[in-house]
C-alpha cells in the first residue's frame, strides 16, 4: 500500500496543487462571511466537475474513469487540507456507489452519466435521530398503486439543499432496530410532498433536515433488494466512511502542518516553543497517530478497491482512528497556537468546527468501536 | 524469488527439524532451562542449519551465511514458522546476529569480520552488548568505563549494566572511553573483547518479574586486543548509533517466536462471556479492548505500508524506527495490561497448581514488558529523536 501508482501519484499533484491555488481555505473562509448557506461555489464544483473528479469510481462504459477508491481518497484528503466545500463525497462517492451496488442497469444508465456531468447532485439520507443509527430506521415506505409511498423525516442530510436526489434509507418491514426490513430508495428531490429545512451548522457546510409527506415514487425507484437494503446500505457507508476517513486525515494533517510551523518559528522565554520538551514530545506524539492514521485509511481504501473480505472492518477502523487523531489534532491546534487559536481571524476554528461535523458524519467513533468489536465477535 | 525456493525450504525443514522440538519455545531465558533431550536436539538442529549458513542467511557465504536475499531469508523463518519450531542461532548468539554481526559487517576489518561473524552465525559463539552504565542509561555518552592502551593491548575499568547474557556470553562489544579531555561523544570507541578473563565479573540481576537475562559486568583491568576496536579511534558514537539502528529494526520486525498467541477477544469470550446480545459481559472493558485491537491494527498496517514505501525507495526506514517502536511498547503494554485484567483474580497468580501455564506466564511477561519503554532508547528518548530527526525542531534548550 501507499506504493501509489504513477496515475495515482500525478492525480494527487494534481488536486493538491489545484486547491491550493484555487479553493485555498480563504475561499473557504469567504464563503461562510458570505452567510448565505450556499454550502460550495458553483464555481468549485464546476471545476472538479471538469477534472473528472465526479467519475473516479464509475466504470468508463458510463463515462467515468474507474480508477478506484484509493484514487478518490487522494483526492478527498487533498481537498480536506483546505477545507473546499462540495458535494463531491455525497454525490460521486456516496451516491454513486449506491448505484453502482444497488441499481439496476437502467437506473445506472439512467443516474451515473447525471453524476458525473453533474446535472444530478446525490445525497445520502440515512440518520433520523440524533446519532447515526441506520438499523434503527422508521421512515416508512408502503407499497401502494405502481410503487411506495413514503412518510417520515430524515435529519441534518449533508447536501440536503443542494441535491436533487436522495438515497432514502426507509422500513418496508419489521420494527426500529431490526437488521431486516430496510430499503433503500432514490427519490428526486422535487417529488411532491418533499420539505426540506435548511440547518444552519457550525461548520457553515449545507444540512438539512428532509421531510416526506406521503410521498408517491415508482417501484423503479427501490434500489436493491426489497426489505435486504441494510447490508446494501452498509456497503455504501463503508465507502463514505473510507472516503471521509481520508478527508479527517487531509484536514487533520492541514492542522498538524500548522502547528509544527508556529512551533518552529513563536518565540517565548527567549527560544523558539518547539524546543520545549513539553511540546515536542506531544508533537511527536501527533506525528506518530498521524502516520498510524495514514496505514488505516490507505488500508481501508485499498480493502475496498480489491473487495477484501475485512473492508468493513478496515473502514470502522479507519474512520474511528481518523476520528481519534482530528480530535487531538483541533484541540492541539488551538492550545499549541495558544490566544491567537482563539480569535476567529485564525483558521484554527475553521478547523476545528468542521472536525466535529466530520466526527458525526456516518457514525462517530462511538459507533465505530462497537462495530469493530461485533465484526471481531465480542 | 520463486515458489521452488519455497518447496525446496519447506522439504528441507520437514527432514532436518528434529522431532523433539516441534512447538517447543527456547523462551527469553535461554536454553538453560529446557530438557536435556531437548537440549541435545538444539544443538542438532543449530548444526544443521548452521551448515546451511542459515542462521545468518542475507550474510555472505565466506562469514557464515547463504548469501541469500531478505526476501528468501523471510522464507526460511516463515517455514521453520509453519513446521511449529523456530530458529535457535540469532538467540544463541546473543547479540551476535542481529546487532554486533551487521555493524561489524559496515565498520569491521576484513581480518574482524573473518575472525568473528563465522561464529555469530553459527551460533557457536554468543556476544554481548557492554553500553549502558549505572550512571549513563539513556544519557549513554556519559559513560565513564575506560580503556587504556598498554603495549598490544586495550586495559579496562569500569562497570557495565544491563549486560544481556552476560554470564553466558564468549565475547562482548563494550563502550569505553579513550579520550576523557573530548567533549563526551568524541572521547568514545568500540572495543571487542572475549568474556573469559579472571579480569572480568558478571552478576545475574534479579528483575520485578523473577528470574532476567541481565548482568552487572565489572571490569578489572580486563583485556582487548589492538586489532580489536571496531571502527576508528574516538569514533565509537558513529558506530553505536549505526549498532541501536539494527537493535531498533530488530525490536520492531521481529518475527513471533512461538505459534500460540491467543486472540485478546478469545481470551475475554472465555473468561468474561457474552451477555444477551451478543457483546462482552462488562461494556467498559469491551470498549477498552475494542481500542487496543485498533492500536495493534494500525501498528501492523504501518509497517506493511512502511515496507511497501520502502521497496518503493521513497522512505528511509530508519526515520520511523522511532515511532514503530514506541507503538510496539504500547501496544505490548497495554495488551498485557489488559489480558492481566480479562483475567481477573486468576491473573494475579505468582505460581502454584491453582493457575495455568498461560497465567502464570502471562503475569511475568506483563512485568516484563515495562522493560520496553525503557531499553533501546526510552520512550522519551525515541520522543526526542522523532521531534529532533523527522520534525526538525530545534534541540531541547533544557539541560542534559
Amino acid at each position: 500500500m501507499a506504493a501509489f501508482t504513477e496515475e495515482q501519484a500525478l492525480i494527487r499533484e494534481q488536486a493538491s496543487a489545484w486547491a491550493l491555488k484555487e479553493s485555498p481555505v480563504s475561499q473557504f473562509r469567504a464563503l461562510r462571511d458570505a452567510g448565505d448557506n450556499a454550502g460550495f461555489e458553483q464555481a468549485t464544483w464546476g471545476a472538479m466537475i471538469e477534472m473528472g473528479w465526479t467519475g473516479i469510481l464509475v466504470p468508463e462504459e458510463y463515462g467515468g474513469s474507474d480508477l478506484g477508491m484509493l484514487t478518490f481518497g487522494l483526492v478527498l484528503e487533498q481537498l480536506g487540507r483546505q477545507l473546499t466545500a462540495s458535494p463531491l463525497l455525497p454525490s460521486a462517492l456516496a451516491g454513486a456507489s449506491a448505484m453502482l451496488l444497488g441499481g439496476s442497469a437502467e437506473q445506472k444508465s439512467a443516474m451515473l452519466p447525471k453524476i458525473i456531468d453533474g446535472s444530478a447532485i446525490l445525497a445520502l439520507a440515512v440518520d433520523e435521530g440524533t446519532h447515526h443509527r441506520p438499523e434503527n430506521t422508521t421512515l416508512e415506505a408502503r407499497a401502494s398503486k405502481g410503487g411506495f409511498t413514503l412518510t417520515g423525516s430524515k435529519a441534518s442530510v449533508a447536501e440536503g439543499s443542494a441535491a436533487t436526489h436522495f438515497v432514502v434509507a426507509a422500513r418496508t418491514a419489521g420494527t426500529p432496530g431490526e437488521n431486516d426490513g430496510i430499503s433503500l430508495f432514490l427519490l428526486p428531490a422535487d417529488s411532491v410532498g418533499v420539505s426540506r429545512t435548511p440547518l444552519n451548522v457550525l461548520d457553515s457546510r449545507d444540512y438539512a433536515n428532509i421531510q416526506l409527506d406521503d410521498v408517491n415514487v415508482d417501484a423503479d425507484a427501490l434500489l436493491g433488494r426489497l426489505d435486504g437494503g441494510l447490508p446494501l446500505l452498509q456497503q455504501v457507508l463503508d465507502r463514505a466512511r473510507a472516503g471521509i476517513a481520508a478527508e479527517m486525515l487531509g484536514t487533520a494533517s492541514q492542522a498538524f502542518d500548522m502547528t509544527l510551523d508556529y512551533l518552529k518559528t513563536r518565540e517565548q522565554f527567549g527560544s523558539v516553543i518547539g524546543s520545549f520538551q513539553g511540546l515536542g514530545h506531544r508533537a511527536a506524539g501527533l506525528f506518530s497517530a498521524m502516520e498510524q492514521t495514514r496505514s488505516c485509511v490507505e488500508a481501508a481504501l485499498q480493502a475496498i478497491d480489491t473487495d477484501a473480505d475485512n473492508s468493513a472492518e478496515l473502514a470502522s477502523l479507519a474512520k474511528c482512528r481518523a476520528g481519534q487523531f482530528l480530535y487531538d489534532m483541533t484541540n492541539e491546534l488551538i492550545q499549541m497556537h495558544g490566544g491567537i487559536g482563539m480569535t476567529d481571524e485564525f483558521d484554527a476554528g475553521l478547523y476545528l468546527k468542521r472536525a466535529r461535523a466530520l466526527e458525526a458524519s456516518y457514525g462517530n467513533r462511538s459507533y465505530h468501536r462497537d462495530r469493530y468489536a461485533r465484526l471481531l465477535g465480542f | 524469488m520463486s515458489d521452488g525456493f519455497a518447496t525446496s525450504v519447506k522439504a528441507w525443514v520437514a527432514d532436518n527439524l528434529p522431532e523433539a522440538l516441534k512447538g517447543v519455545d527456547i523462551g527469553m531465558y535461554g536454553p538453560s532451562s529446557l530438557e536435556p533431550e531437548i537440549l541435545e536436539a538444539f544443538e542438532l538442529w543449530r548444526r544443521r542449519l548452521a551448515e546451511q549458513g542459515w542462521g545468518a542467511p542475507t550474510w555472505p557465504e565466506e562469514y557464515g551465511g547463504a548469501g541469500l536475499a531478505g526476501a528468501e531469508a523471510k522464507i526460511i523463518a516463515r517455514e521453520i514458522h509453519a513446521a511449529g519450531s523456530m530458529n535457535p542461532i540469532p538467540f544463541l548468539a546473543g547479540m551476535g546476529v542481529t546487532m554486533v554481526g551487521p555493524t561489524l559487517m559496515e565498520y569491521g576489518t576484513e581480518e574482524q569480520k573473518t575472525r568473528h561473524l563465522p561464529g555469530m552465525a553459527s551460533g557457536a559463539v554468543r556476544w554481548c552488548l557492554g553500553l549502558s552504565e549505572p550512571n549513563a542509561g539513556s544519557d549513554l555518552a556519559s559513560l565513564a568505563t575506560r580503556a587504556v592502551q598498554e603495549g598490544d593491548h586495550w586495559i579496562l575499568n569500569g562497570q557495565k549494566t544491563w549486560t544481556s547474557g552476560a554470564d553466558k556470553s564468549q565475547w562482548c562489544g563494550a563502550l569505553v572511553r579513550t579520550d576523557p579531555d573530548a567533549a563526551k561523544r568524541n572521547g568514545i570507541s568500540f572495543l571487542m573483547l572475549p568474556m573469559d578473563q579472571t579480569s572480568i565479573e558478571t552478576r545475574p540481576i534479579r528483575l520485578i518479574a523473577g528470574e532476567s537475562p541481565f548482568c552487572e559486568t565489572f571490569f578489572n583491568s580486563a583485556q582487548a586486543g589492538a586489532d580489536d576496536m571496531l571502527g576508528e579511534l574516538n569514533d565509537g558514537w558513529s558506530v553505536i548509533k549505526r549498532l541501536l539502528q539494527h537493535e531498533r529494526a530488530s525490536q520492531t520486525s521481529a518475527p513471533p517466536t512461538s505459534n500460540k498467541v491467543e486472540p485478546l477477544q478469545e481470551l475475554a469470550r472465555n473468561y468474561i462471556g457474552l451477555g444477551p446480545d451478543g457483546t462482552l459481559a462488562d461494556s467498559d472493558l469491551r470498549s477498552r479492548l475494542a481500542d487496543h485491537l485498533m492500536d495493534a491494527a494500525a501498528h501492523t498496517l504501518t509497517i506493511g505500508r512502511i515496507m511497501a514505501e520502502a521497496k518503493g525507495g521513497n522512505v528511509e526506514v530508519s526515520a520511523t524506527a522511532s515511532i514503530l517502536k514506541n507503538s510496539a511498547t504500547d501496544v505490548a503494554q497495554d495488551r498485557s495490561e489488559l489480558l492481566l485484567e480479562i483475567m481477573g483474580n486468576q491473573g494475579l497468580g505468582w505460581e502454584g497448581a491453582e493457575f495455568s501455564g498461560g497465567e502464570l506466564h502471562s503475569v511475568r511477561e506483563w512485568l516484563g514488558t515495562k522493560a520496553m519503554s525503557i531499553y533501546g532508547g526510552s520512550y522519551e528518548v525515541q520522543k526526542n529523536i522523532i521531534a529532533k530527526n523527522i520534525l526538525g525542531l530545534p534541540e531541547t534548550t533544557q539541560k542534559g
